[in-house]
């Protein structure tokens, strides 16, 4: 078995974590290369996700599996993921999430490389625990595609990039998944496909989603309209950390829900070339509104949320990703010329309780996050 | 429209095709919510799966009839409960977690998951798509035409999958959407391939899959 570190050709990275290493300060870069805030659409687009759903053939799911058939599946897959050809600077990084502190689960969560599901160990009927055997590998320094390990299925596999980039992510996925096949066998079925513990996912078990940023549907009360239209599209629509979550700041998550009966190539074009798009016409459609006739009322509202963000000195996590999504229709739309959008998307993380406490190098108490939110906002948003 | 559990608007209204009979429910935002027909985007998945796969008031639409039978009529208590010989799973787990136990139930709980199945993916019933390909490749080289099958299907089985895409291939034509057309037929190109193959390559005396795409309808 293969638990060395990869060898990586090209420059030695002093600072690299060992794969067994939790994820720690040193494990990523400052910022997740998926809120770069580049690529296609990226004034609508924040990210582009797709996953894919594996099992093992010839052991349980989840659901059923014993500890010893658990620790069997992890590691079978840690080893074919650790054993993984790596291109030029790359290597991977491997975390037992068993073992794992809750803050680096957390991380790891905000960094929307696990579900919240699996930093519990939990699956989605609720049942499990923290010391459930899991993990998830990590391609680094891209931290583009990771794959999780009894998950709710044996493998999700996923790669998440900025902007609208559904098709690479798709390509990213669908080469991992054959690399992994030559040394697994995945449970197929003629009739379903690849099967999966919910059926739900079952087929393809592909799930194609993109990050919107629609305050422009908000703000001319337009959102739910166009809300619903996506929900008859046959689409899930979510907040910024998926499902169950709030969508502060206006981020928005949608995607497919059918994933029998319609192959990858298909469920991508639905999503890419006709319903994204359509989005992405409405909220440019609301904000030329926006800054056309409504510019003054539409300035005033997004200078005054960063005057907020650089004077406050208490912030929840909530109202500053409100206030960060304004700041940032605000420079899209030319209103605000002094601030980076890349310095709002890394606060977009920032924020987060788990990377505050990495920012600030010590645990805090809620109470204490909302005082160092703050000042980490008014520290990386000042003028000048 | 009324709501047709109580006076207030209707706002939500439900069409369920079951069986090939048609269903209609109208009913307003607060007696759908409490059948589960909820429109919030944030709704957990689990709750989604109670609703959406096992009906919209958690109970399975095969077990409709028997869920309304009166409690002083148990269910046959003498019928044996489903349950997959692989895993030990009863249909009855799976509804309640919204969950499968192993691979094996898909075919344990076949002829009721799969009404069910084709509900929640809108009508699809049969994976089009990806495939194991070197696992495919293994067992033909070993000519393992057992585990062909398995991963497959037999000949019938085949000739439907191939036949529900041709159906839509037809479909898309007649809506002039050609750019999906065009997949399709690629679609169908790669699967007459993969599908036909096998058959070509002696799993059975059947044959003609290889050349059904109908490059007639399909647009240039």
């Amino acid at each position: 078995m293969s638990d060395a570190p990869l060898p990586t050709p090209g420059q030695p990275e002093p600072d690299a974590p060992t794969p067994q290493t939790p994820a720690s300060s040193t494990g990523f870069a400052q910022e997740a290369e998926w809120l770069r805030g580049k690529g296609d659409n990226s004034d609508v687009v924040i990210s582009s996700r797709v996953r894919i759903a594996r099992n093992l053939s010839g052991f349980p799911f989840m659901t059923t599996a014993s500890r010893a058939d658990r620790l069997q599946i992890l590691e079978v897959c840690k080893r074919r993921l650790l054993g993984l050809a790596m291109g030029p600077g790359q290597r991977v990084m491997w975390v037992d999430l068993h073992a794992a502190s809750a803050d680096e689960r957390d991380a790891l969560v905000e960094r929307q490389l696990i579900s919240r599901n699996h930093a519990k160990g939990k699956l989605s009927s609720g049942r499990g625990s923290s010391d459930e055997p899991r993990g998830v590998a990590v391609i680094l320094p891209e931290e583009r595609v990771s794959a999780m390990v009894n998950e709710e299925d044996h493998l999700r596999l996923q790669s998440i990039r900025s902007g609208l980039a559904l098709d690479e992510c798709l390509a990213d996925v669908d080469s991992l998944d054959d690399e992994l096949e030559k040394g697994l066998d995945f449970a197929f079925h003629q009739r379903f496909g690849y099967l999966t513990a919910c059926p739900t996912n079952v087929g393809t078990g592909l799930r194609l989603s993109v990050m919107l940023h629609l305050p422009g549907l908000k703000m001319t009360g337009e959102l739910e309209k166009a809300s619903r239209a996506a929900h008859d599209m046959g689409l899930a629509v979510r907040g910024f950390h998926g499902e169950g979550s709030e969508a502060d700041g206006d981020f928005y998550q949608i995607s497919n829900q059918t994933t029998l009966g319609k192959s990858d190539a298909l469920l991508l074009r639905e999503l890419n070339d006709e319903i994204v798009p359509t989005m992405i016409g409405y909220e440019r459609h609301a904000r030329a509104k926006l800054f056309g006739d409504r510019r003054d009322a539409t300035h005033d509202t997004v200078a005054r949320a960063l005057g907020t963000l650089r004077h406050a000195r208490l912030l929840r996590a909530s109202e500053a990703m409100e206030l960060l999504g304004l700041v940032r229709l605000g420079i899209v739309g030319g209103l605000i010329t002094d601030v980076p959008i890349e310095r709002v998307h890394g606060l977009l993380l920032g924020i987060q309780p788990a990377h505050l406490q990495r920012i600030a190098g010590r645990k805090l108490a809620p109470r204490d996050r909302r005082s160092v939110r703050a000042e980490l906002c008014r520290g990386r948003l000042s003028v000048g | 429209m009324r709501c047709e559990r109580c006076e207030r608007e209707a706002t939500i209204h439900e069409v369920i095709i079951h069986a090939g009979k048609k269903r209609e429910r109208h009913l307003c935002e607060s007696c759908a919510n409490n059948a589960g027909l909820s429109s919030d985007p944030h709704m957990p998945i689990s709750k989604l799966i109670a609703s959406f796969m096992l009906g919209p008031d958690g109970a399975d639409p095969d077990e409709e009839d028997a869920a309304v039978q009166p409690s002083s009529e148990p269910i046959a208590p003498d019928k044996p409960a489903v349950r997959c010989a692989g895993c030990g799973l009863t249909y009855a787990g799976f509804k309640e977690t919204g969950l499968l136990g192993c691979p094996g139930c898909y075919d344990a709980f076949g002829a009721r998951l799969g009404p069910l199945i084709e509900r929640a993916h809108e009508g699809g019933c049969h994976h089009v798509g990806k495939f194991p390909r070197r696992a495919l490749r293994d067992c033909r080289s070993l000519g393992d035409h057992d585990r062909v099958e398995v991963l497959l299907g037999n000949i019938r089985e085949r000739e439907e999958r191939l036949d529900a895409v041709r159906k839509s291939l037809a479909k898309a034509v007649r809506d002039e959407d050609y750019e999906r057309a065009a997949m399709l037929r690629d679609e169908l190109g790669r699967m007459s391939d993969l599908l036909g193959s096998g058959i070509a390559d002696g799993e059975s005396g059947a044959s003609g899959l290889g050349d059904t795409t109908d490059t007639e309808d399909s647009p240039a």
